[in-house]
């Protein structure tokens, strides 16, 4: 067995420290040590975007990130979205245009959508699409999806001109 | 008619929001792969990398030094307990774990257990495995070639022909063709491929050996009917076997059968007394589970010179890969295969299917499909453009003339179904009115004249959905219903249970709403609940668009049969009799003073404290549902390309979608499968495909290789929809998940070669990638 190293990891304002194999990939570095199960694992090659999470904001793909490569850095996940038990303009979006079927791409589709919508906070349609390019969904065929984000952002530009 | 209800109460027609998002969108939803149990160890899957090979050895030694290593099982272990092998759905069997040799790339050889999942992962590394290597066949064609290996050494056949079934008039279709005044052919192949389903298969099974209780969580669309066949074939008492179908990440006829995966960590659990989880990767997913179609299909139709058609005759070759696991109920080895006069008024027809074996996966499934009738569709709307470019006519207006005619339903087909109810011209004209047809086809003449290729394709399907009638289905002798147990609470309140199981089809919102529709109870103090056979009513599961012909019949009826009672319950409340009480939905009152009422929670309240004498107590009943005819939605599809002719690159423009899928309970919802369903088309049509080297190695084993279209891709879908009620069913709904999958990929190929037709194409086989349209561009001069 390979030396373990220690990892701290904030992850969504708390930290997971462990000591961990280092050829641990982050999505089970979240789901398995860290036990927050909404991301998940789609593909096992960076394709499909299932394991999307974001790094010191910046959205990454956990199935082919090590654990130890994210220790000491910031970690933002599904679980993450919900702020005082009120839900994040992309999640009342996804239920509102009924941006998800089976539920599987959704937490990593939101997370690109935060993504985008914190880079570019009032995205055309075509900007959304290529904004959740690397983000498959098998169930919805992406309209309701776009359109559910289209809500987020007019969502949250209402919210920041109300502050 | 359905009964308008209010939106409080919020029966069918209601575009109620889904109540199943709040977990989803919070990341709380329970998949498989978040079940854990304290002890659970875990299991991983050694492969073959050969496509045909002989089992020499298998050496465990060093695989088990490796630190947590608990059990390696091979086929030698199985077969010591008789379980080497398991049936297959349709009268074959399958090797769980190979014994004596491998007839696929990445055939199950051996299961590791380990308490650690990358440690399991590390001893199939190490797992020692001698093959010599077979011969290898992969071309169906040449499965029945007198020099072809012979693949199933376990059969008494001696030859890899699996079947050769026939429905329809062979002399009299023979005579149609040979008197008609043209006869238009087409050869197309239905490529293999998957559905992929965004999670994986897998499972967790638990054994107490101290209960003697087994309880399997897994990716299963018919949890009962895995029971019963874990039951049978593994000699567990039923009563002792718990399944449990979570969550589930999409399924789309993936998640019906039954994989060697699930036997092996049962075996494990059973020997280890652990919890083991088995999770496929992708790789697995793909080159083992779960493959469809594979259909290399002939038609021919033969038609007067005014585009009349006469007679439709049929050959195909079905490639089954390894052993016959085609998770099909029907009682017909092609399955409904035999739809393929689509909405044709045809007076005669032929059908012949062959099914052979080759060194592949074993299947095929079902993808988001009742059993082969998307390869019919696809077919009949292929020929009867290729007839149309014969005749010169435009595809539209032979499709209008050849239509069943509104007034023929119920309509026997030539091939022996009984269609419930269509009307065909209503949907293609709304199609062609939202298009802006004639438009289009002039935009398209100009364009021609610039050298610019646009093409535009329909598809006027018809599908065959709800499986189904007992005298034509079962899964090992159980009959096809569907059923629904509804218990009402005293305060009105209700918790309903079927035998079937979402996977991202909404039922725990629309199914309340068909509650809603029938009782009046708002369709928020529903909950339902799936997916559990220890608490669900015995059913056969969700695929082939079967949920709502079948379970929602069966939700219908059971509403009705407490309505039965409360209706007794009021008349005693309001002391008259029966007879002079009407019903609304929520409540029953006095006929001529509708003041005199009793709302359906005020009824429900009695049913537990004040009864007619003599009255059992309580509101509740279960209904199994055996319905008497298959449901038939239908639609028109129009698809708009444009193809770029330096790349051969097809660019979808515009994709109208017309479907009638009888009554519908949440439009909402409705809208959202069929969004998803033309995705998946659009994916078979020019993107997916799993195919074979000639030495068995399988291409498009992982989502590098297997594409799928991304929101970039994926166009805007342009829908509308008309409204023939099925006659037979309790709420005239029809079903319509797998419609758009299996209408569209014909208008997308239609749209391409209709771009070309003027250059003499008439077909391309799918996916149609940009490599191939760009050959034909070469060979055709275009530049």
């Amino acid at each position: 067995m390979a030396k373990t190293h220690h990892v701290h990891i904030q992850l969504n304002g708390g930290t997971k420290e462990a000591d961990v194999d280092p050829r641990l990939l982050l999505i089970h570095f979240i789901r398995d040590v860290a036990g927050q199960t909404g991301t998940h694992l789609g593909c096992d090659t960076t394709s499909c975007g299932a394991c999307t999470v974001l790094l010191d904001g910046r959205p990454i793909k956990s199935c082919t990130f090590f654990a130890v490569q994210a220790d000491g850095r910031k970690i933002q996940t599904v679980e993450g979205l919900t702020h005082d038990g009120k839900l994040h303009p992309i999640q009342e979006g996804f239920h509102q245009e009924h941006g998800l079927q089976c539920g599987f791409c959704t937490p990593g589709m939101m997370m690109s959508a935060l993504a985008l919508l914190e880079k570019n906070p009032n995205p055309t349609e075509e900007e959304i699409r290529w904004g959740i390019s690397g983000n498959l969904c098998r169930c919805t065929g992406y309209q309701n999806i776009v359109k559910a984000i289209r809500y987020a952002a007019t969502k949250m530009q209402q919210k920041g001109a109300a502050a | 008619m359905i009964f308008p209800t209010s939106p409080e109460i919020g029966g069918m027609g209601h575009a109620v929001k889904r109540k199943e998002d709040a977990r989803f969108i919070q990341g709380k939803g329970n998949y498989v792969d978040d079940v854990h149990l304290p002890g659970m160890v875990f299991g991983h899957v050694v492969r073959s990398p050969y496509g045909h090979a002989r089992l020499k050895s298998i050496n465990i030694e060093n695989a088990m030094k490796v630190p947590g290593a608990l059990a390696v099982i091979t086929g030698a272990d199985l077969a010591a307990a008789g379980l080497a092998w398991m049936p297959t759905l349709f009268h074959d069997k399958q090797m769980v774990l190979a014994t004596g040799k491998v007839l696929f790339q990445a055939q199950e050889v051996a299961f590791c257990v380990a308490t650690e999942q990358y440690a399991a992962a590390d001893m199939a590394e190490l797992v020692e495995v001698d093959y010599e290597e077979l011969p290898v066949l992969v071309d169906p064609h040449k499965a029945l070639d007198p020099g072809a290996p012979i693949l199933r050494e376990d059969r008494e056949e001696k030859t890899n022909h699996i079947f050769h079934w026939e429905v329809g008039d062979r002399q009299e279709t023979q005579k149609a063709i040979q008197a008609g005044a043209v006869t238009a052919k087409v050869d197309a192949v239905f490529q293999r491929c998957h559905p992929a389903p965004l999670e994986t298969c897998g499972c967790v099974a638990d054994f107490n050996p101290v209960t003697g209780k087994l309880t399997i969580w897994l990716t299963s669309q018919a949890p009962h009917a895995h029971r019963t066949l874990f039951a049978l074939v593994g000699g567990i008492p039923e009563q002792n076997i718990r399944v449990i179908s979570p969550d589930i990440g999409g399924g789309f006829g993936n998640k019906v059968p039954i994989y060697p995966g699930y036997v092996c960590a049962v075996v494990a659990s059973l020997k280890l007394g652990k919890p083991v989880k088995w999770i496929e990767s992708r790789s697995e997913n793909l080159q083992s589970t779960g493959f469809a179609r594979d259909y290399h299909m002939t038609a021919e139709i033969s038609a007067d010179r005014d585009g009349t058609v006469k007679a439709l005759r049929v050959k195909t070759l079905a490639d089954h890969g390894a052993f016959n696991a085609a998770a099909q109920p029907s009682k017909f080895p092609a399955g409904l295969f035999s739809i393929c006069t689509g909405s044709y008024d045809f007076p005669k027809a032929f059908c012949e299917v062959d099914g052979v074996y080759t060194n592949k996966a074993p299947g095929g499934i079902a993808y988001r499909c009742s059993f082969r009738v998307t390869e019919a569709a696809y077919l009949i709307e292929r020929a009867m453009d290729v007839l149309a470019y014969d005749l010169k006519m435009d595809p539209a207006e032979l499709r209008l003339k050849n239509f069943i005619p509104s007034d023929k339903f119920p309509y026997l087909c030539p091939l022996g179904w009984t269609y419930d109810s269509g009307d065909y011209p209503a949907a293609m004209n709304l199609a062609l009115k939202m298009a802006g047809y004639e438009d289009l086809r002039k935009e398209q003449a100009e364009k021609r004249k610039k050298g610019e290729l646009m093409g535009i394709g329909i598809s006027s399907f018809t599908e065959i959905v709800g499986a189904g009638p007992a005298h034509t289905f079962d899964i090992v002798g159980i009959k096809m219903f569907d059923s629904c147990e509804i218990r009402i609470h005293p305060t009105g309140k209700a918790i309903a249970r079927l035998g079937t199981k979402s996977q991202g089809q909404g039922h725990e919102t629309t199914f309340p709403q068909i509650i809603a529709q029938e009782l009046g109870i708002p369709q928020q103090d529903i909950i339902l609940e799936e997916g559990d056979t220890d608490t669900a009513p015995y059913g056969l599961g969700t695929y082939a668009s079967r949920s709502t012909p079948v379970a929602g019949g069966a939700t219908a009826m059971a509403s009705r049969k407490i309505r039965d009672k409360a209706r007794k319950i009021a008349a005693h409340l309001l002391e008259v009799s029966e007879e002079d009480l009407e019903w609304e939905p929520g409540k029953f009152f006095v006929k001529g003073a509708p003041s005199k009422a009793k709302t359906i929670q005020e009824i429900a309240f009695a049913a537990y404290t004040n009864l007619p004498d003599g009255m059992e107590a309580g509101l509740e009943a279960v209904h199994y549902y055996d319905p008497p005819n298959l449901t038939f939605p239908f639609g028109t599809y129009i698809c708009v390309v444009d193809i770029d002719k330096g790349t051969g690159e097809v660019k979808v423009r515009r994709f109208i979608a017309v479907d009638d899928c009888g009554n519908i309970i949440n439009p909402m919802i409705v809208e959202g499968q069929i969004h998803g369903g033309l995705t998946e088309g659009l994916a078979i049509a020019f993107m997916q495909l799993i195919s074979y080297d000639e030495s068995g190695n399988v291409q498009g084993g992982n989502f590098m290789d297997y594409l799928l279209p991304t929101a970039v891709e994926t166009p805007n879908w342009e829908t509308g929809k008309t409204c023939t009620p099925s006659p037979h069913h309790p709420i005239g709904a029809k079903g319509v998940g797998e419609s758009p999958n299996v209408g569209s990929p014909a208008a997308f190929v239609n749209a391409v070669v209709d771009a070309l037709s003027h250059l003499g194409v008439r077909h391309i086989d799918m996916p149609i990638t940009p490599w191939k349209v760009w050959q034909i561009l070469q060979e055709k001069g275009i530049t």
